[in-house]
């Protein structure tokens, strides 16, 4: 593998130039010298960039959603009002534990001073950190759990996918927001993967670029339920 | 790989086929995959576009062989009307998607964006590779769909529901063919969304020493500014292609209304609203035209200068302009849908913006002609291409300003008019802009030139013939000749048939054009003089490096930036061009 990879591209961010002198402003601009301006070489992912670039997606993708079942809701009187199935503000509180114990999981990770003034080094808090990091994805596949379980609450009442355009929004709304939960399992699980012995700052920007994911995750289904709560 | 080192370069590229051509990690051969994907899909493409000129020009046509590709669809060779369909629909998805999406966008955007902002590669060379092979999963998946059922579906590229969420009641091809399609295009959204995501990290993050934004080559920004219209676009389209996929195999009613009764059968559905479709399908539709068009702005704006010798007339403008063009692209859409029984005052609302869009367009086409104004042009076969791209730009602009009144659509919507407004507008212009891409940098991407006489005829008889078939379509819509339909056989169309076979015939000549290139392209790859580094004495990174580059683009060496991308003409007198990695300072003029 690694012979055939190239190095991970580092960020090279050169500061916006104001010597650029870009013809704007004329002649004696241009005769000026110019220097590329050093970059600061920032030793930083793009995935910290990245993610918030999937994250607008995401969002678009569901306010595509969310638009069309307004417009649905509109346009037929077939829309079936019913209740949601009390599991979900179970899962919803499950999933909210998550945001925290990420957290908690991020704080631990954080190299910091120890009762001797001394840093603690990156293993031990790699080892703190670990076990949080592991009930987070716990706790995110019990939400994915009980999600299933919710359906099938509501399939035993007879509502299916296709039995009114309520609960197909419902299913395809959950069920959207639940594989997009399997892939935050799944980067944490890169993470922990990546957790080794010595903790180096890029790890910490990973597991940092896996919770802007997984808060994001955890915000988008707070404002999904409550769209399902106001609309079905 | 071992525990975190210092950057440094002493990994080798790949050495197993496999992993060097096949499922490569380099954005050069990733781009040179799409760019592969896309001349399969346009000669898919161009071929299907023949069979249906032939139809029009000669009804009773038969045409060898069609009748094993399809026996129900072209029983003793000629097609029938619903094969035509199918047809027109391939021919269209494959275009819009698969080339004008492919070529423009993602082939030359991943071949040169890392290069021409310094980077050794994109910011996720594995979401990378993935964007490929998934957009190549859709290609087959799609033409899959001549080979099941009753051939490929017939409701077009937009495939309007009702019609396509129906099922297979509804026609020929709109059983197993329009889930295909559906399920095709649906991928091909997750393809683009992984590669608009490294282009967008990668223009961000991986920019070397001294290229601010404002020193990013125009091209640069033309993909920059596209995938940040294709992010949303598609990411908008894939939900409401899985909407469409649940309508037609889930028994739900998000598109199907209720009460229908097609083919004498009572269809189950309930109050869906196909309104609704048009509406996600379009509010992804009017950005999609962009992302096939404004890669050519940009391609254009970096390729003029290099063979005018001169700095385009402002930069900055072209970069507000394409900015401002990617904003609006997203407040139009219902300018498709005057007459689709939405109300007339949003009628009004969409036909505003549709109008100011026209005004960034028309300042940008000012500034190339600006730029052509006085110049000592070096008229390359490029070059040439770039002045085309102009001139179809705007005669496929000017048919969009009578398209954009409300008044005047009602007459002139899903008539030849609107078919030859978007072909010159967007098709030609953006075939226009690959052509003048790939003479420029095909010299860099194999390290041989193109033959220049072969190219100066391609671009001629190209130009040409286009014209030929397309400017009549203008008069064939005002003539009330509608669009998507199989025959003429109305007593006020029949008299149209003559300038339909003239347009036939073009087309056969236009499509005949493009053999020259074919035949340059493959003759050129193996057998094209060597290309030195530099050879159009451009300036921006890519010329910098050797042809084709290294692996790693730079062999290792980190460049650093002093310049602006077109510091051509900095003395009048000599043509002096500075390039972007140069270190010295520019003569006061
Ligand atoms: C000058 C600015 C433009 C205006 C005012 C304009 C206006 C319009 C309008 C009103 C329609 C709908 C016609 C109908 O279906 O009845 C239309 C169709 C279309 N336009 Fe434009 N347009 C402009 C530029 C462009 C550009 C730059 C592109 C592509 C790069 C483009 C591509 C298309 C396509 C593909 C269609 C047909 C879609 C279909 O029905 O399949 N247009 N245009
Ligand atoms: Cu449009």
């Amino acid at each position: 593998m690694a012979s055939t990879t190239k190095v991970p591209p580092q960020r090279q961010i050169a500061p916006d130039l104001t010597s650029d002198g870009q013809r704007m402003g004329g002649s004696e601009l241009r005769g000026r010298s110019r220097s590329a301006a050093v970059g600061v070489a920032q030793n930083a992912l793009p995935a910290e960039t990245g993610i918030w670039v999937a994250v607008a997606a995401i969002s678009m993708s569901f306010a595509s959603l969310i638009s069309a079942l307004i417009v649905r809701q509109g346009v037929a009187p077939d829309w079936l009002h019913f209740q949601l199935p009390r599991m979900l503000y179970l899962n919803t509180a499950i999933l909210l534990a998550s945001s925290v114990t990420l957290e908690i999981c991020r704080h631990e990770f954080d190299l910091r001073p120890d009762f001797n003034g001394e840093e603690s080094r990156g293993d031990e808090a790699a080892a703190r950190a670990f076990p949080w990091l592991c009930a987070t994805m716990a706790l995110g596949l019990f939400f994915v759990l009980g999600q299933v379980m919710a359906w099938r609450d509501l399939a035993a009442k007879g509502l299916f996918l296709s039995s009114s355009p309520s609960s197909s929004f419902f299913y395809v709304l959950t069920a959207l927001h639940g594989l997009h939960l399997l892939g935050g399992v799944a980067g944490l699980a890169y993470v922990l993967y990546r957790f080794r012995p010595n903790a180096d700052p890029q790890q910490r920007g990973v597991l940092g670029v896996a919770s802007v994911y997984w808060h994001f995750m955890d915000g988008l289904w707070v404002f999904l339920l409550v769209i399902l709560a106001a609309r079905t | 790989m071992s525990s975190p080192e210092p950057a440094v370069h002493h990994h080798g590229p790949p050495q197993s086929f496999i992993r060097k051509y096949i499922f490569s990690l380099d954005h050069k051969v990733i781009g040179k995959q799409y760019y592969g994907l896309a001349l399969i899909a346009v000669l898919a493409g161009l071929i299907l576009s023949w069979l249906m000129r032939i139809h029009l020009g000669w009804q009773a046509a038969a045409i060898p062989l069609l009748g094993k590709l399809s026996p129900t669809g072209a029983p003793g060779n000629v097609m029938t009307p619903d094969y035509y369909l199918s047809l027109m629909t391939m021919h269209a998805t494959l275009m819009i998607f698969f080339v004008l999406t492919t070529a423009p966008f993602a082939a030359f955007g991943n071949y040169l964006l890392p290069i021409q902002v310094g980077a050794e590669d994109m910011a996720f060379p594995r979401f990378n590779m993935m964007s490929f092979w998934v957009t190549f999963v859709a290609f087959v998946v799609l033409i899959l769909s001549f080979f099941v059922g009753d051939g490929p579906p017939l409701a077009g590229w937009t495939s309007y529901a009702p019609l396509s969420s129906v099922g297979g009641v509804a026609g020929p091809g709109q059983g197993t063919g329009q889930t295909l399609w559906a399920v095709s295009i649906a991928i091909f959204c997750i393809g683009q969304l992984l590669g608009s995501l490294n282009f967008i990290t990668t223009t961000l993050d991986l920019r070397t020493k001294g290229m601010s934004l404002a020193r990013m080559p125009l091209s640069t920004w033309g993909w920059f500014v596209t995938s940040v219209i294709a992010l949303l676009a598609f990411a908008a389209l894939l939900p409401a292609c899985v909407l469409l996929i649940l309508d037609r195999t889930a028994g739900t009613s998000f598109f199907s209304s209720a009460g229908l009764v097609v083919n004498d059968q009572v269809l189950p559905h309930s109050g869906g609203s196909p309104l609704l479709w048009q509406h996600l399908f379009w509010f992804f539709g009017h950005p999609e035209v962009y992302i096939a068009i404004l890669p050519g702005f940009g391609i254009i704006s970096t390729v003029l200068p290099a063979f005018a010798r001169k700095r385009i007339l402002s930069s900055r403008a072209v970069i507000g302009c394409m900015v401002s063009i990617g904003f609006l692209s997203y407040m139009v859409w219902g300018h498709h849908m005057f007459v689709s029984g939405m109300n007339p005052f949003s009628a009004v609302l969409f036909s505003l913006p549709t109008l100011i869009i026209t005004i960034p367009a028309t300042i940008m086409v000012l500034l190339w002609l600006g730029t052509l104004y006085g110049a000592r042009m070096r008229y390359t076969a490029s070059a040439l291409f770039s002045v085309g791209f102009i001139s179809v730009f705007i005669t496929g602009g000017l048919s969009g300003f009578f398209l954009a009144q409300p008044s005047l659509d009602t007459y002139l919507h899903a008539t030849y008019f609107v078919v030859a407004h978007f072909h010159f507008v967007m098709a030609l212009a953006a075939m226009f802009g690959i052509f003048a891409g790939t003479y420029f940098w095909f010299p860099k991407m194999f390290g041989r030139m193109m033959n220049e006489t072969l190219g100066k005829w391609h671009f001629w008889l190209t130009f040409i013939g286009v014209y030929c078939v397309f400017m009549p379509m203008h008069y064939l819509g005002l003539a009330g000749n509608v669009r998507r339909y199989a025959a003429f056989t109305d007593n006020y169309l029949a008299p149209l048939i003559p300038l339909h076979r003239f347009i036939s015939i073009s087309a056969f000549f236009v499509g005949a054009a493009q053999l020259i290139f074919f035949f340059n392209l493959f003759w050129s790859r193996f057998w094209g003089a060597k290309a030195t580094d530099n050879p159009w004495e451009a300036t921006t990174l890519e010329w910098s490096t050797t042809s084709p580059p290294p692996f790693d683009n730079f062999g290792g060496r980190h460049l650093v930036v002093y310049h602006g991308p077109e510091e051509y003409g900095v003395d009048s007198d000599t043509l002096e061009y500075v390039m972007q990695t140069a270190p010295e300072q520019i003569k006061t003029t």
